[in-house]
């Protein structure tokens, strides 16, 4: 494995976490490599941040162009940046490799980082799979990418954070919004209430989840709690035409051309479980999440993990653990001869950031109809499974995800198990009446997204990474 | 494509405008937006049908993890338009189906 281009540090993903730790990796003096599947840096929560697109800075707010500050991370002359790259391998004897530009290469590295964020918890409910319904991140990533807002009517329903984030974005471009669909159940108000010594640790956040719901009332757009039985419904052409709801005893039904769906995120996993990193079952948030120690080592002691990838914290967490993980590596590669003293206070000050989680984790827990759905409602939809035909599956003999594959495809389409791969756990552990670290998760096998036949081929041929950094940083 | 289904723009910071072709039809799109925002701006849904059963998909999450925006783009079949920034003279259409044998992806 001799003349491969070799790296301290390669970090991947270019969102808070990443940048943040590329900019104490290249201060520090690593030879770091920072690799993001986007044209640009930011991540999802800073999407587009370097080029901001959207005339009135107000409709994003404040929490959106604080991202810029990060970019300053990245120019380090010790930091190569490269944009449009699809990392679809690692192996275990510290070789990476990566797909930009339709050519693939291969580095080495001393310590990886995987910064990949995190991805909208999937859905799953009748009708979720029409074209017209799409996610509020999706929705919030046209804002801050091309400054679209969605098809009207428009109808916004689920819960979380988010949710209310969007809502109020949305409001501010006078988009028309039929009603917001909050499914938040009514019994999560008083779990969460008893984890409220950590919410008002947390008032920052406190404060501005109560800004965006004063925000929407005075909006005078209909906002109706506590709904229930969510259901999408097509028109003639196939595209979604209505969404129907119950609120009380009233079932409801409104026409709309756009409906954006939100149930919380996730931590992205696919990457570290394709390496074969211990990941855990997290109960509270009902997701996966790799097995971190407290400087955010994985169980392979090179590969670390920050940032929303290693469990939710959102952009301010990320950003403190990315340096943070940065420094500990740092210290590990011999940078410094004594322990960091700044890692103490960065871990200090992630515990504070931290406060607000077990809240906001019980309030915004997800309806069951989302995490454990029923009769014919799509898990997989790429290979288009449903939830009956997953649960009828253990009666058939089947015990875990990788069976289903072979029994009925599911986790097998494009998306490699992305959006059914929780779901298909739930549903196993629930018909077997077994915990989901019973029934385990996919396996995931490289590639994880697509490469051509044409670039695997080309992969010993390729020119110096350093050669075509120069044109693909100039695109910036 | 509809007009009724057309995403609707905000008043932007400049770009350049560049000139696509999506089923057939000339498009505008802004310079270093994605096909998938491009299309959903012209109004086109579905985007592909599935393999499977035929039934119409649209972009879902815009960030590379559902593959649902599958389309054909530039006579390279299956490729993510959320993933994919338009260029001049783009040729963009409705992938139906599963990809035919042929096309550089696995």
């Amino acid at each position: 494995m001799t003349g491969l281009e070799q790296y301290d540090l390669v970090i991947i993903g270019a969102g808070p976490a990443g940048m943040a730790a590329a900019r104490e990796a290249g201060e520090a003096g690593l030879n770091t490599l920072i690799l993001d599947e986007q044209p640009r840096a930011g991540g999802q929560i800073y999407r587009n941040i370097g080029r901001p697109i959207l005339r009135d800075r107000s409709i994003l707010g404040n929490d959106y162009y604080v991202g810029e500050s990060l970019l300053a991370g990245l120019t380090h002359s010790l930091v190569t940046h490269i944009v449009n790259a699809t990392v679809w391998e690692v192996t275990a004897d510290n070789t990476l490799y990566y797909s930009a530009e339709g050519v693939s290469r291969q580095v080495r590295f001393k310590k990886l980082l995987l910064a990949t964020g995190a991805q909208e918890r999937p859905v799953p409910f009748d009708g979720w799979t029409l074209p017209g319904v799409m996610t509020c991140g999706a929705a919030q990533i046209l804002l801050k990418s091309s400054g679209l807002t969605p098809a009207e009517p428009l109808v916004i329903a689920g819960s979380g954070p988010l949710l209310l984030l969007i809502a109020c974005q949305l409001i501010r471009t006078d988009a028309r919004i039929e009603a917001i669909v909050d499914t938040t159940p009514a019994c999560n108000y008083g779990q969460a209430f008893k984890e409220i010594g950590g919410a008002i640790k947390g008032w920052r956040y406190l404060l501005k989840g109560m800004r965006m719901l004063n925000e929407v009332r005075r909006s005078g757009v209909k906002y109706y709690k506590s709904a229930t039985e969510l259901r999408a419904e097509p028109g003639g052409d196939g595209n979604l035409a209505s969404v129907s709801f119950r609120k009380g005893n009233i079932l409801h039904q409104l026409d709309c051309k756009t409906l954006l769906v939100h149930q919380g995120v996730v931590p992205n996993t696919q990457l570290g479980r394709a390496i074969g990193l211990e990941h855990q079952w997290d109960e509270v948030q009902q997701c996966w999440k790799p097995t971190l120690s407290e400087n955010g080592c994985s169980s392979h002691p090179d590969i670390f993990i920050a940032g929303d990838s290693a469990g939710i914290g959102g952009a301010m967490v990320a950003e403190i653990q990315g340096r943070l993980v940065a420094r500990w590596i740092v210290h590990q590669l011999g940078g410094t001869e004594r322990r960091d003293p700044g890692i103490d206070s960065l871990r200090k000050e992630l515990i504070d950031q931290l406060a607000i989680r077990p809240f906001l984790d019980h309030l915004y827990r997800p309806l069951d109809m989302f995490l454990k759905p029923q009769g014919e409602t799509i898990v997989c939809r790429c290979e288009e499974v449903s939830a009956a035909e997953i649960r009828g599956l253990v009666k058939q003999g089947c015990i875990g995800p990788n069976q289903t594959k072979a029994f009925c495809r599911s986790g097998m389409g494009p998306c490699q198990g992305r959006q059914c791969g929780a779901t298909v756990t739930t549903l196993l552990a629930d018909e077997l009446g077994k915990s989901p670290v019973e029934v385990g998760y996919y396996n995931i096998r490289f590639p994880i997204k697509p490469v051509s036949l044409g670039e695997l081929a080309g992969l010993n041929q390729t020119r110096s990474v350093k050669a075509q950094t120069d044109q693909t940083t100039a695109r910036n | 494509m509809a007009a009724d289904l057309s995403f609707n723009r905000l008043p932007c910071n400049e770009r350049a405008e560049i000139e696509i072709t999506v089923e057939g039809q000339t498009v505008i799109a802004l310079e270093g937006e994605t096909v998938a925002a491009a299309v959903m701006y012209a109004g086109l849904r579905p985007t592909r049908t599935t393999p499977v059963s035929g039934s119409g998909r649209a972009p879902y999450c815009m960030m590379g993890v559902c593959f649902e925006c599958l389309m054909n783009i530039d006579g390279k079949p299956n490729t993510q338009a959320c993933m994919t920034e338009v260029h001049k003279g783009m040729v963009i259409s409705v992938q139906q189906g599963a990809r035919e044998v042929g096309g550089d992806s696995i």
